[in-house]
C-alpha cells in the first residue's frame, strides 16, 4: 500500500509554446486536506485537468492507491475515485437536486431510471454533508450558491470518491457559507476522504489544510505541513519574490461628501440604507454575502429600480433612473461579475476601453479612431495592462488585466466616484496589489472611491471608512481611527451585533 | 499584433471568397457555354440583390444575437402596399410609392423592436415570428389574396430600380452586346458601403456589436441597449422595405404569398458570410460574399436543369457545411488560445 491515495510523478504537460506542467509531482495522503496554491497561470488548472482526465500528460505517471493509472477521459478518472467540484458550479438550475447529483451516471432499473433509489442516495449524500434539509426534488436553481455547492459536493460523495478536488470552492461564498463548507471538508476528512483544496485565500488554507503545495510556472516549489509555513513564506514561494506589502495603502486628503444616500428602499432587498462617502477616501462596504452591498451599489448606479430614497452627488440631489444617468453624474461602477457585466469579452481592448464613453470619442456619429488609439495606448501604459495590442480580444487577457481594462473604461469617462464591487475576486496577488495602487492613485487625485469586499483584511487595510451592512440594512459606520476598526468588531456588526 | 489579427480576419474573409471562386470555377468548367457568359453573370447579380438587401438588415440583428424572421413577409408587404396604391388608388409617383413602402416596412420593424425591448419578450425569435405571420396576413388582406401585375401601369420608373441596368451596350444593328450592370446591384453596393462605414466607424455601429457581445455590460456602461436594439429592428425592416421596392421591378408583380424563402436565404447569407447566432460577429462584406455564394449555387443548379427540390437540398447542405467549418475553426482557435494561456 502506498503512502498516497493519489500521486502524480514527474508529470509534464506541454501546450504549443508553453510547458504548463514541468515534471510536476504531488502526493495526496488518504484523509488529508491538501492545499494547492499558486498565482494565476501557475499550472493549477492544468494539474486538476490531468487528475480529472481532461488533459493527457506527455510524460509522467499517475498512481491511485499505488496502482498506476492512465486517464484517457474524465469517466476513467471518475471511476478511479477522483471527483472535482469546479469553481464555476456545474448545476443545471432547472433540474431537481437529485438529477444534478446523478448527472451523467443515472441509476437504472431495466430501461428506466430507478428514481426512488437515486433520491435515497442523494438524500444520504446530503445527510453526510450535514444538509438533510435540502429537498432532493427541489429545483437546484432555487438553492443559494452555498447550497448549490453542497449539491456538487454531494455528487462527489455519492460517487464514493477517494479524492475530491475543490477548485476555489469559496470564491463565490459568504463567510457563513465558507464556515459550513469547511465543516463539510472536515467531516469528509474524518471519513477518510482526501481533499485537494485549491484556493487564493491564505487564511482558509491555514484554517483547514494539513499540508500545502505551492506551484509556480508549472513547477512544484514546495510541499510542507501547514504548521511549518507562514503567510509570508507561502507568498514568497508563490511569487518567487518578496512582496513588501500585500496592501500598499496610501492616504488621500479627505474632502467634501461626494456621494450621499438617504433612506434608500427596495422592497425585500434594501431597507432605509443611508451613508456618506467623502472625496479623497476609500469607503469600504463590509458584510456577509447577501447583506445587500452589491444591491445598494446597483441601486445607486441605476442598474436596479428603487422604491424610495434620495441620492446626492456633491451635495446636489440627483435622479438616477438608469446607468446613463449615473454616468452623467460621473459615477463609475466596476461590477462584481466583470465577465458577465463589465466587459464585452469578444471585443477588443480598444472597444472595451471606450465602452462607457463612445460619445466622448466620436466626432458626430463617427468614432475618432486616432483619439481612441492614443488614449488606449496611454491607458495601457498607465494601468500597466498586459496585452499584446489594443486589438487583442479582451476574453484572452488574464483576470487581473481584464479588471484593469474595466478600470480603464471608467477612467475614460473621467469619473469622480468609483464604485468597486469585489475588485480583487479571482485575481492573483500581484494583480491585486496593482488594483490597490489604482485605488491609491484615485484617492490621491481627490476622487471618491467605494469598495465592496467580502475579504475583511482587504477592507481593513484599504478603507478610510467602513460601512457595515446586514440583511439590506446599514448596521454600523466605522472610521479608520475608531476603536471599532478591527476585524472582530466589524464581523460582530456584520452578524447583527451592536457596537457601543 | 495588429497585423496578425487583421491577417486572421483577412484569412476568414478570403476563406469564403475562395469558396465563391471555387464554386464559380466548378460551374465554369462544367458549363463553359452557359455559366461564364456576361449575360448570366449580370443575371446572378440581379438575382442576388433582394437577398443582399434583406441580409444587410438581418446581419445587424444577428450581431445583436437576435434574429428577424419577419423580413420576408415585411418585404412582401412593402411590395403589396405599392401594388395596392398603384392598382386601387392610381398613384404612380415613384417617390410617393417608395416612401410609403419604406415607411410601412420600417414601422413593422419598429414594432418588432418595441415588442422585444418594451414587452421584454424572451427572444426576438418570438416577436418576429409572430410579426412574420401578422405581416403576411396583412399583405394578403390588402391585396385580397390576389396577385397584382405592375406591367403597363405607368410606373416604369419605379420598376427600373429592380429591373433596369446601367451601361447597356448595343451594336449597330441594335443587338445587345453588353446587358449592363443591374441597377439593383449598384444599389446593393452603395447600401453595403454605407453599412460598412456605419458598422465599423460609427459609435452606434460599435454599440450594436457591444450589445450583441454582452448586453448587460453594455447597459451598465451606459449604452441605451433598448434603443439600440429597437433601432436595429427598425433598420432591418427598412432594408426589407428596400428589397420590397426592388422586387416591384424584379418580379413585376405583387403577390402576398411570395417571399417564403426570403427569411432563410438572408439568414443563410449572413451565416455563410461569418456571422454567428451568438452575436457580436459578422461583417457586411462577408454577408455580400455569403449572398453571392447562395445566388451562384441557385443559378448554377438552374442552368444544370436541377429542379427546385434539388436546389433546396443543396442549399441546405451548403449552410450546414459553412457553419460547421466556422465552428471547427473557432474551436481550433479557442484551443490554441487556451494552450497559449495555460
Amino acid at each position: 500500500m502506498s503512502e498516497y491515495v493519489v500521486e502524480l510523478k514527474n508529470v509534464t504537460k506541454r501546450f504549443p509554446g508553453v510547458v504548463a506542467l514541468k515534471s510536476m509531482s504531488i502526493g495526496i495522503r488518504p484523509g488529508e486536506i491538501h492545499g494547492l496554491i499558486g498565482e494565476n497561470g501557475a499550472g493549477k488548472s492544468t494539474l486538476i485537468k490531468v487528475l480529472t482526465g481532461v488533459h493527457n500528460p506527455e510524460e509522467g505517471e499517475i498512481f491511485v492507491d499505488g496502482e498506476k493509472k492512465v486517464f484517457r477521459n474524465p469517466v476513467q478518472s471518475r471511476e478511479a475515485g477522483i471527483a472535482c467540484v469546479y469553481q464555476e458550479l456545474n448545476i443545471v438550475p432547472q433540474l431537481p437536486v437529485v438529477d444534478n447529483v446523478f448527472m451523467g451516471r443515472a441509476v437504472k432499473k431495466g430501461l428506466l431510471l430507478d428514481y426512488p433509489r437515486m433520491c435515497k442516495e442523494a438524500e444520504d449524500a446530503l445527510k453526510t454533508l450535514g444538509h438533510p434539509e435540502i429537498d432532493v426534488k427541489m429545483e437546484a436553481g432555487k438553492l443559494g450558491t452555498g447550497l448549490q455547492q453542497m449539491v456538487e459536493i454531494a455528487k462527489a460523495v455519492s460517487l464514493d470518491a477517494k479524492l475530491i478536488i475543490m477548485d476555489e470552492p469559496s470564491s463565490s461564498l459568504g463567510k457563513e457559507e465558507i464556515a459550513q463548507l469547511m465543516d463539510v471538508c472536515r467531516s469528509l476528512k474524518a471519513r477518510g476522504v482526501a481533499i485537494l483544496f485549491v484556493s487564493h485565500k491564505l487564511e482558509e488554507l491555514f484554517e483547514l489544510c494539513d499540508r500545502v503545495t505551492v506551484m509556480r510556472d508549472g513547477e512544484h516549489i514546495v510541499t510542507e505541513d501547514i504548521e511549518n509555513m507562514t503567510e509570508d513564506s507561502l507568498i514568497n514561494a508563490m511569487v518567487g519574490r518578496t512582496l513588501d506589502n500585500l496592501y500598499p495603502k496610501e492616504f488621500g486628503e479627505k474632502g467634501e461628501v461626494w456621494l450621499e444616500a438617504k433612506n434608500i428602499n427596495e422592497a425585500g432587498v434594501l431597507h432605509d440604507v443611508s451613508f456618506k462617502c467623502h472625496a479623497g477616501q476609500v469607503t469600504g462596504f463590509a458584510g456577509l454575502v447577501g447583506a445587500g452591498r452589491s444591491e445598494t451599489m446597483r441601486a445607486i448606479f441605476g442598474a436596479d429600480k428603487i422604491d424610495s430614497g434620495e441620492i446626492y452627488v456633491k451635495g446636489e440631489k440627483v435622479s438616477i433612473k438608469k446607468p446613463q444617468d449615473a454616468i452623467k453624474h460621473k459615477i463609475a461602477f466596476l461590477t462584481e461579475d466583470r465577465k458577465g457585466q463589465g466587459l464585452v469579452l469578444g471585443q477588443s481592448v480598444r472597444t472595451n476601453l471606450i465602452l462607457a464613453n463612445m460619445k466622448g470619442f466620436s466626432n458626430g456619429p463617427f468614432l475618432d479612431e486616432a483619439r481612441i488609439e492614443e488614449s488606449g495606448k496611454e491607458m495601457v501604459k498607465s494601468l500597466k495592462i498586459k496585452t499584446p495590442s489594443l486589438d487583442e480580444v479582451v476574453g484572452q487577457l488574464s483576470g487581473g488585466n481584464q479588471q484593469k481594462v474595466v478600470i480603464g473604461k471608467w477612467v475614460n469617462i473621467d469619473a469622480d466616484i468609483f464604485i468597486f464591487d469585489e475588485p480583487t475576486r479571482g485575481i492573483d496577488v500581484g494583480a491585486k496589489i496593482e488594483v490597490y495602487r489604482v485605488m491609491n492613485d484615485l484617492v490621491k487625485a481627490g476622487k471618491c472611491v467605494i469598495m465592496v469586499s467580502s475579504e475583511l483584511p482587504e477592507i481593513l487595510a484599504m478603507s478610510d471608512h467602513v460601512v457595515v451592512m446586514r440583511g439590506g440594512r446599514v448596521m454600523a459606520n466605522v472610521e479608520r481611527d475608531s476603536k471599532h476598526f478591527n476585524s472582530d468588531d466589524i464581523m460582530k456588526a456584520a452578524w447583527g451585533g451592536e457596537l457601543d | 499584433m495588429k497585423k496578425n489579427s487583421s491577417a486572421k480576419e483577412l484569412m476568414q474573409k478570403l476563406g469564403t471568397l475562395a469558396a465563391l471562386i471555387i464554386l464559380c470555377a466548378i460551374f465554369c468548367i462544367t458549363m463553359p457555354d452557359k455559366f461564364p457568359k456576361v449575360g448570366n453573370l449580370m443575371n446572378i447579380l440581379k438575382q442576388a440583390s433582394i437577398n443582399c438587401l434583406i441580409a444587410s438588415g438581418m446581419l445587424c440583428c444577428l450581431i445583436t444575437a437576435g434574429i428577424d424572421l419577419s423580413v420576408g413577409s415585411n418585404c412582401v408587404l412593402c411590395t403589396c402596399t405599392i401594388g395596392v396604391l398603384v392598382q386601387n388608388f392610381g398613384i404612380t409617383s415613384p417617390i410617393v410609392l417608395v416612401l410609403v413602402g419604406l415607411a410601412v416596412s420600417t414601422c413593422a420593424g419598429i414594432v418588432n423592436g418595441l415588442l422585444l425591448t418594451r414587452l421584454d419578450l424572451p427572444h426576438p425569435f418570438v416577436s418576429t415570428m409572430g410579426m412574420k405571420n401578422v405581416l403576411w396576413g396583412l399583405a394578403l388582406v390588402i391585396t385580397g389574396s390576389k396577385s397584382i401585375g405592375f406591367t403597363n401601369t405607368g410606373i416604369d420608373g419605379l420598376m427600373w430600380i429592380g429591373g433596369g441596368s446601367i451601361g447597356t451596350v448595343r451594336d449597330a444593328g441594335g443587338k445587345v452586346t453588353f446587358p449592363g450592370i443591374p441597377f439593383s446591384f449598384i444599389l446593393v453596393i452603395i447600401v453595403f458601403c454605407i453599412f460598412h462605414v456605419f458598422l465599423t466607424k460609427s459609435a452606434l455601429g460599435r454599440q450594436i456589436y457591444c450589445c450583441g457581445g454582452n448586453a448587460e455590460a453594455a447597459r451598465l456602461s451606459g449604452i441605451p441597449s433598448k434603443n439600440v436594439l429597437t433601432f436595429v429592428y427598425a433598420l432591418s425592416g427598412f432594408m426589407a422595405g428596400m428589397a420590397g421596392v426592388v422586387s416591384v421591378g424584379r418580379l413585376a408583380s405583387a403577390n402576398g404569398n411570395a417571399g417564403q424563402t426570403y427569411d432563410n436565404d438572408a439568414i443563410a447569407a449572413c451565416i455563410v458570410g461569418g456571422a454567428s447566432f451568438n452575436g457580436g460577429k459578422g461583417t457586411i462584406w462577408g454577408t455580400l460574399i455569403g449572398a453571392m455564394i447562395m445566388a451562384v449555387i441557385r443559378n448554377g443548379l438552374n442552368l444544370m436543369g436541377a429542379s427546385n427540390d434539388v436546389q433546396y437540398i443543396v442549399i441546405g447542405a451548403v449552410i450546414i457545411l459553412a457553419v460547421t467549418i466556422d465552428v471547427v475553426r473557432n474551436k481550433m482557435e479557442a484551443k490554441a488560445r487556451k494552450m497559449a494561456a495555460v
